[in-house]
């Protein structure tokens, strides 16, 4: 427990520990987006002529949508016209080894304690770290080369293995899917692309980091990982923010493709800036996850630690198509003083004998507001499909809300859905039962909810644990009376 | 038939507003959240005149489900019918009157609380109701007064065949620590298509016990729709038990506001439903002040193409420290055809609250059926044993035992007609 106390004081002391900007010379486009920018972006990327016309008929596609507006969640409106779109550092030559990366950006990466340096501390981690937009360096390439594994950033991806991406882009959300996404597809700037061979197992985690870093710069990663028949690959996408007072759109869009037999196992950790104890700034995190489980017997697991961003809205979804296919979602919601979060998943039954697994997990702190919103459908076909859904919501304090929408669509009789869904809060006997044992109260709060989140917090892989716990500890800190 | 000259101007007053409401937002679209899987294009579509006068078959109607030793009260396509309610059984500390009648001659309480018991501004359909607010029974308990009487209100809709639409209203204001049961039947002739669009505000004031039952048996062709409205006042309690099995598309919205601190609520239901029919049950529990408490049971079994929709929000306000909610939602079903939509929704902004909600869906349990064949049950009594079992939970909350038996028959013949219906489209299930 001691160990604990000094965590949370250690993190607690500085107000938002990753709130630093680096000072990079940047090549920041103007601000404002029209189908000119569009055409800006995918140029200075160098990117082929069938992706710029994809881009340009998502940009179509979003000019003609609206803002949805049916989350349970409010903020300031947010102007499109008044964000650049593309922001990458200026200096771009192809770099061989880490020496080479601008010390600054290395300063900053280290800070945030992200091991880009191969030997350091977590050495079996390869990095590839996007900073703001564009891939710095990535680590473990040869190594995962051996064995045929792609784990590049996007626009190498595009530039080396265009068939690849050209098969997979969108196949999973269309560029039409929703006005986020749609607005992704037109411009996003960079993020990552792996490609797991057929029956190989990635012998490490693979992780990436993403970092808003310029003002006023959306930012707009596309994620795309395809397992191939029988492969395993662990994913870990980790964010931090610096601070800022103007609130920033972050809608990323992350599609994962399992085929048969294939395992993908994605995890975040989310700890955007939040804005201040007075609701002032934070991170807009507008994401589209999905996964589908193309072929038999194929596996994709969403694990989720939301600690940061002022608002946070986002379901990573699993669509089961393969028969006996499985699709699992564990998720820690935090928000604390005016954090708004509108999250869960969608389980979307088609093929035989598939099963979803929801566990959830949401605390609510200061005049934070938290919301489960899930979806399980069971498709006319999905004989035997299996659901188990627990939600489950903790209140600190008197001011804040916990807010639980499933929505359950069955047609299939053989389906067998369930859903329990829980509202308390933390207990006066378990608190009283803490504290004659000498326990603080804080101390007493972090354990109590520590074990509240276990079944979440035990599927993440160890290094995100220990860091989610750490988060979870900063965030809660002084919502105690 | 009273001229509308003699309508009080307060009921001028809300029929304007209403129908000046309903005019703003016409009839509810599948693109709004609240009506996202019931599409009322038909009901819109059908463009029914208002009903008029007594249809042939309305005596034989209202005695086929006559309770007996209640008051019972007709209400004939909308309009309170004197000739066809029974009133002889009427206690003491009870009054009963057309609501024409009770509006003009001020009865109490009645211009204070008709149409303000919920807001018209979230149910189009209360509002289309409202802007044609003309008759309908008010039951007003008085003060301490526990009325031992089952009072019983048949509301009759049918054209005669042609396609009709009626806006029937009740008012029931039970009085301090008063206790009264009260339950509804809605009947149509069978093969008639119509619309009825019924309204039922309840007012429960401190300490007082309201029991109330709907038991809907519209013929399978006609459109029902119905609002049940209730305050509750500090310890007061209330209950609500509706059975389904009528109508081609029904939508009930029973919304509960807990007004005052220790007050108790129970809404419980079973719907049965087969061919192409919809059902679609919205609860709303509104748990405004601390130390209430509310259980819920809904329980659906659903055959052939026929669709379900079960919403269940709870709200529990920054204030409302030491709630204790419980919903069940639990659906069966019978063929591969049937679609169920369960919404159970919690929005809690206290945090000294125990609030619980379980939803669950799929076929009757393998393992029971194995136990009842296993001691000499065939398949068919097996699973009509459980299927008894199953909408049994809610049945024997029904606190008219007369009722309770002449709703398990209809409840259970139609289970036989479901259940045939679907085991006829799939011969190898079940």
């Amino acid at each position: 427990m001691s160990t604990a106390t000094k965590q949370i004081e250690e993190l607690a002391n500085t107000e938002y520990k990753y709130g630093f900007a680096t000072d990079v010379e940047q090549d920041i486009i103007p601000v404002g987006l029209d189908e000119d920018v569009v055409r800006l972006i995918s140029s200075k990327k160098g990117e082929p002529q069938w992706l710029l016309d994809w881009r340009l008929k998502a940009f179509r596609a979003w000019l003609k949508m609206t803002e949805p507006h049916w989350q349970n969640v409010t903020y300031a409106p947010i102007d499109y016209q008044g964000v650049s779109y593309y922001a990458a550092p200026s200096e771009k030559k192809k770099l061989n080894s880490l020496d080479e990366v601008d010390p600054e950006i290395r300063a900053t990466f280290n800070k945030l304690g992200i091991p880009i340096e191969e030997q350091k501390l977590l050495s079996n981690v390869a990095v590839d770290a996007v900073f703001d937009s564009v891939s710095v360096a990535t680590t473990f390439r040869s190594k995962l080369a051996e064995l045929g594994i792609i784990f590049c950033s996007f626009s190498e991806a595009v530039k080396d293995h265009p068939d690849l991406v050209k098969e997979y882009l969108g196949s999973v959300v269309p560029h039409t899917d929703n006005y986020f996404a749609a607005l992704n597809s037109a411009v996003f700037s960079d993020g990552s692309f792996v490609y797991i061979p057929k029956g190989t197992r990635c012998p490490m985690e693979l992780s990436t980091y993403f970092r808003i870093n310029a003002k006023n710069t959306g930012q707009f990663e596309r994620t795309l990982i395809i397992a191939d028949e029988g492969a395993y690959v662990s994913y870990l996408e980790g964010c931090t923010a610096p601070m800022r007072d103007e609130n920033q759109l972050h809608a990323a869009v992350v599609e994962l493709i399992a085929h048969k037999d294939a395992t993908i196992k994605y995890s975040t950790v989310q700890n955007w800036y939040p804005g201040d104890k007075n609701g002032k700034g934070g991170i807009y995190n507008f994401v589209t996850k999905r996964g589908i489980c193309k072929g038999d017997r194929s596996k994709i697991t969403w694990t989720q630690v939301e600690t940061g961003s002022a608002v946070t809205w986002k379901y990573p979804s699993c669509i089961l198509q393969g028969d006996d296919s499985v699709g699992e979602f564990y998720s820690v919601a935090v928000t604390n003083n005016f954090q708004q979060a509108d999250t869960g998943t969608k389980m979307i039954h088609l093929g035989k004998n598939t099963r979803s697994t929801i566990v959830s997990k949401g605390i609510s702190a200061g005049k934070g507001q938290n919301t489960y919103r899930g979806a399980v459908k069971i498709g006319k076909k999905a004989a035997n499909a299996r659901n188990y859904s627990q939600c489950d919501s903790l209140l600190i304090g008197d001011r804040c809300g916990a807010h639980t929408f499933p929505y359950l669509e069955i047609k299939n009789t053989t389906a067998k859905v369930e859903h329990e869904a829980s509202t308390s809060k933390i207990g006066e006997d378990q608190m009283f039962y803490c504290e004659s044992r000498g326990i603080t109260k804080e101390d007493a709060i972090n354990m109590i909810v520590s074990g509240f989140c276990k079944d979440v917090f035990r599927e993440l892989p160890m290094e995100f644990a220990v860091e989610a716990q750490k988060l979870l500890g900063i965030s809660l800190e002084g919502s105690v009376g | 038939m009273t001229t509308t000259t003699s309508t009080p101007a307060w009921v001028e007053e809300r029929r304007a507003k209403a129908k000046a409401r309903f005019a703003q937002t016409g009839f509810p679209t599948t693109r709004q959240e609240e009506w996202r899987f019931t599409n009322v294009a038909p009901i819109a579509d059908s463009n029914f005149p208002l009903a008029h006068g007594a249809p042939q078959h309305a005596a034989s109607l209202v005695n086929s489900v006559a309770v007996p030793g209640s008051v019972r009260l007709a209400i004939i396509n909308g309009q309170f019918a004197a000739g066809l309610s029974d009133l002889s059984a009427l206690p003491k500390g009870i009054r009963i009157a057309s609501l024409r009648d009770g509006a003009r001659d001020a009865t109490d309480g009645i211009e204070q609380h008709l149409g303000r018991v919920f807001s018209i501004d979230t149910h189009p359909f209360a509002a289309l109701n409202t802007s044609f607010l003309d008759d309908g029974v008010a039951i007003m308990v008085t003060r301490g007064a526990v009325v031992e009487t089952p009072i019983h209100i048949v509301v009759v809709t049918s054209g005669d065949g042609k396609g009709v639409v009626a806006h029937p209203r009740t008012l029931v204001i039970a009085g301090a620590n008063s206790q009264v049961r009260i339950a509804q039947t809605f009947i149509g002739a069978p093969g008639d298509v119509y619309f009825n669009n019924a309204v039922a505000e309840v007012v429960v004031e401190e300490g007082a016990i309201v029991d109330f039952s709907t038991d809907q048996r519209e013929s399978d062709k006609a459109f029902h729709v119905f609002n049940l409205q209730v305050h509750v006042e500090a310890k007061g309690v209330f209950a609500s038990h509706a059975f389904s099995t009528g109508s081609r598309i029904m939508r009930h919205d029973i919304g509960i506001g807990l007004k005052g601190e220790g007050a108790d609520c129970t809404i419980n239901g079973v719907y049965l439903a087969d061919g192409d029919r919809l059902m679609d049950t919205h609860t709303s529990l509104d748990h405004a002040t601390a130390h209430c408490t509310s259980h819920e049971i809904y329980k659906g079994i659903l055959a052939g193409k026929a669709k379900a929709v079960f919403n269940g929000r709870i709200i529990v306000r920054i204030d409302a420290q030491k709630t204790d909610a419980k919903q069940t939602n639990r659906a069966l079903l019978l063929s591969d055809d049937c679609t169920i939509n369960s919404n159970p929704q919690l929005e809690i902004f206290a945090d000294d609250v125990k609030c619980t909600h379980g939803a669950a869906v799929g076929q009757l349990d393998e393992e029971a059926m194995f136990y009842l064949q296993a001691r000499g049950l065939n398949r068919t009594e097996a699973r009509d044993l459980l299927l008894h079992a199953f909408a049994g939970e809610v049945l024997d909350g029904l606190k008219i035992p007369e009722l309770r038996e002449q709703i398990s028959a209809t409840l259970f013949s139609a289970l036989e007609r479901d259940v045939r219906a679907s085991t006829a489209l799939s011969p190898g299930g079940l």
